[in-house]
């Protein structure tokens, strides 16, 4: 957040001769200094406020309520929402689809793209073909990507399943089982986060002083071990970021389980909820059964797991990737 | 209206979109100060009013129409729920799918009853069970329908020919009487061909065909949830389960990429088709010209799948000027001209009767005339079933029981346990 500059140090500036009641002149140009920059930073607040703030106040609000989108009455209820949800076993089920679904996604996808970085870091052919091709996935929206994998994991004419036949393995029941339905989907989410989590990297890598890596080479460092003392400990801070955005994109994930279910516009996440992830449940709740005290309920639940998860994630991942920075 | 494909995957977008930012918007309607009215028409897909609203606004000056168009029904549903309980933001008048209409019945005190405006005196316009259908259980009339979906069926006149089975439309009508007939057919279908061989895509297409024509459905009309009381639920889920058993499914979900791909294959003969599906079947057979046909008969009577009405929300502050845009749309000429423009059937009894349905025969189903055949298909749907208002709900329940039989994920009898523990949860 920016700090603001201190204004006693310019009003001294400002009044060269002895006087107190400085003239409106000064006394605009003190307010102006000291104001300001709230004026400058406040557009992004007011819009965060409004767009941002107000919904996650409005949703806490709803969720305290038996609140039905086709019907007028609503009654408070407290937090009996959230203690139907505890006994929900659906809920619990997109918990744990959500969980599994993260972390064969987001676990492959930081290595991949780490070990991306450190390719296109290096001094390839033809560098910046690369560094475009990779994040060219990402330019693809999530719909076409759910209608590419749909046609790579179909189970009874995709691709996948038919090179499977074709080397005499039995076919993979993608949406029928509950673990292949996973993959199937953590596929498409690192197809699409990879190439644009290693350019992150990238970014960093290049942010650190040659010096280093020199000096570890006079010190006989082979790659392997100027990678792991080196370049892990200095991307510290960009691992924790990049770690932090793919929880939190990971636990909302949504429209690559929606597009993957068998039946179009189906919100259950598959013929036995295998694949219904929070969000996907969130939907289902709120604007199928048009139970909108239950969405909320389900919103702020995951809201909070992800808050709780962030934290986790921060000081795990301060800990591992301090190791190295406590010997410079 | 009519779903394809790339229809279908605007529809998710818009779900992802819808659930990302909900409801936003400006008041629908404005008055000039010249005295104009704006009247704005909520629609989705292709409803063909295109040049109708040319018309209306030279035959009214005082009245200046603006469309909004959805990409999708699901996109225009989710804006209509959304802003109905909001109390502001929605168009003058809204178009509403069937599918969805029984959720808005229940909530008619939002929509103007159109009988205020003279429903009356034109409901002999309508099939009288698609005016039934825009009709709340209070009487109050709040949509005049537009288009149908009304259903034959289609198949594949090779295979049959393959089979022994006759290929004649002409020969195959009579035969095609109940479902018991449609089974047994099927039957003789798989024992002819063999492996790899079957009748129909999925269960959930026929189940749902053959629970549209039960007299009570999941609800009876106070909204009490009799899904597990209706005998005729279990019976129809036994003989769907009966006739996966005996092979006749190719277990392959409707609308899904396996499905969509299975139409450049053999694997099934059969499939109930409402008449904007053969434009599905024709984009989806592309290059096999010849082997779809179209027969004037489905299994136990008629059915419809698809079509939409036109609403009034009470939000409109020119109800009167709006309900008479809406039934002038809905005019048998007028649907007539949507018809011409865009294939969307229509459902008015005189539009029916027109020379531009008679004349109509389909190239991809062996110039079938498809016309008079969906016009006789409509004539044939019975009386509109009540639905409660989380019909939808409870039906997706049972779709997701079947596809687990098909999928192989659960036995029959565990599956219509849950499914009665899933619909007890909705309903």
């Amino acid at each position: 957040m920016p700090t603001v500059a201190a204004p006693e140090h310019t009003a001294g500036v400002a009044t060269p001769q002895p006087s107190d009641r400085p003239g409106w002149r000064q006394r605009l140009s003190r307010a102006d200094v000291t104001y300001s920059p709230y004026l400058y930073i406040a557009p992004f607040f007011v819009l965060f406020l409004v767009v941002g703030l107000i919904p996650l106040g409005y949703t806490a609000w709803v969720s305290l309520h038996d609140w039905r989108l086709d019907s007028t009455e609503r009654s408070f209820v407290g937090l009996a929402n959230f203690a139907d949800l505890l006994d929900d076993e659906y809920f619990w089920n997109a918990l744990g689809n959500t969980f599994s679904i993260f972390v064969l996604s987001s676990g492959p996808q930081i290595v991949i793209a780490l070990g991306l970085a450190v390719l296109l870091d290096s001094g390839i052919r033809a560098r910046s073909f690369w560094r475009l091709a990779v994040i060219l996935p990402y330019v693809v929206t999530p719909v076409a990507v759910g209608i590419i994998f749909g046609n790579l994991f179909g189970d009874r004419f995709g691709l996948i399943n038919t090179v499977l036949e074709g080397i005499g393995s039995g076919p993979v029941q993608w949406h029928a089982d509950t673990l292949p339905s996973h993959l199937a989907i953590a596929s498409m989410v690192n197809w699409r986060w990879t190439g644009y989590n290693a350019l992150i990297f990238l970014a960093a890598m290049q942010a650190i002083p040659r010096e280093l890596y020199e000096a570890a080479v006079v010190d006989g460092a082979n790659a392997w071990r100027r990678f792991i003392s080196v370049t892990i400990p200095m991307l510290r801070p960009t691992v924790i970021f990049v770690v932090v955005t793919s929880t939190i994109g990971g636990l909302q994930i949504f429209a690559e389980p929606l597009m993957f279910d068998s039946q179009p516009g189906a919100v259950t996440g598959g013929s036995d909820r295998q694949f219904q992830t929070m969000t996907l449940y969130l939907y289902e709740r709120a604007f199928r059964n048009l139970d909108l005290g239950a969405g909320s309920a389900v919103a702020w639940s995951l809201f909070l797991i992800i808050v709780v998860f962030a934290l986790l994630n921060y000081l795990l991942t301060r800990r591992i990737a301090s190791a190295g920075e406590a010997r410079q | 209206m009519r779903t394809t494909r790339s229809a279908r995957v605007a529809g998710l977008a818009a779900i992802a979109l819808t659930a990302a930012a909900c409801g936003s918007g400006d008041s629908g309607t404005a008055s000039d100060d010249d005295g104009v009215i704006e009247l704005t028409v909520a629609t989705f897909n292709e409803f063909g009013y295109d040049e109708l609203y040319q018309e209306y606004m030279d035959a009214h000056p005082n009245i200046r129409i603006v469309e909004r168009k959805a990409g999708t029904a699901e996109a225009a549903i989710e804006n209509l729920r959304t802003k109905l309980a909001a109390g502001s933001g929605l168009s003058d008048i809204e178009a509403v799918e069937e599918a969805w209409m029984v959720g808005f019945l229940a909530q008619a005190d939002k929509f103007h009853d159109l009988r205020d405006y003279g429903a009356d005196d034109i409901a002999d316009r309508w099939l009288p069970w698609k005016f039934e259908a825009g009709t709340a259980p209070g009487g109050e009339v709040i949509g005049y329908g537009t288009d149908i979906g009304p259903m034959a069926l289609c198949y594949r006149r090779d295979l049959f020919e393959q089979a022994g089975l006759p290929a004649d439309r002409d020969v195959l009508g009579p035969m095609i009487t109940d479902w018991a007939s449609y089974f047994d057919l099927g039957v003789h279908y798989v024992e002819a061909m063999g492996e790899g061989y079957a009748w129909y895509d999925t269960a959930g297409n026929i189940f749902q065909a053959m629970q549209n024509q039960l007299e009570v459905g999941y609800y009876d009309t106070d909204d009490n949830l009799v899904a597990a009381e209706n005998d005729a639920i279990k019976a129809n889920f036994d003989a769907v389960v009966t006739a996966n058993e005996a092979g006749l499914s190719a277990n392959l979900q409707t609308w899904s990429e396996d499905w969509a791909k299975a139409f450049q294959t053999d694997a099934f003969a059969t499939l109930p088709c409402p008449s904007w599906f053969l434009g599905v079947i024709e984009g989806n057979a592309k290059g096999r010209e010849g082997t779809w046909d179209v027969v004037d008969a489905f299994p136990g009577g008629g059915g419809n799948w698809g079509g939409s009405y036109l609403t009034v929300p009470k939000q409109t502050d020119h109800p009167e000027e709006a309900a008479e845009l809406a039934a002038w749309l809905t005019a048998p000429e007028q649907q007539v001209k949507a018809f011409v423009a865009k294939g969307t059937f229509p459902s008015q009894v005189e539009a029916l009767e027109s020379a531009e349905l008679a004349e109509m025969t389909h190239p991809f189903f062996n110039d079938a005339p498809t016309g008079t055949m969906f016009v006789n298909r409509a004539l044939a749907v019975g009386e509109a079933q009540y639905k409660g208002p989380r019909d939808g709900d409870v039906n997706q329940a049972l779709q997701n029981s079947l596809r687990r039989i098909e999928d192989g994920s659960q036995e029959p009898d565990a599956a219509w346990e849950q499914f009665l523990e899933d619909a007890e949860r909705v309903g």
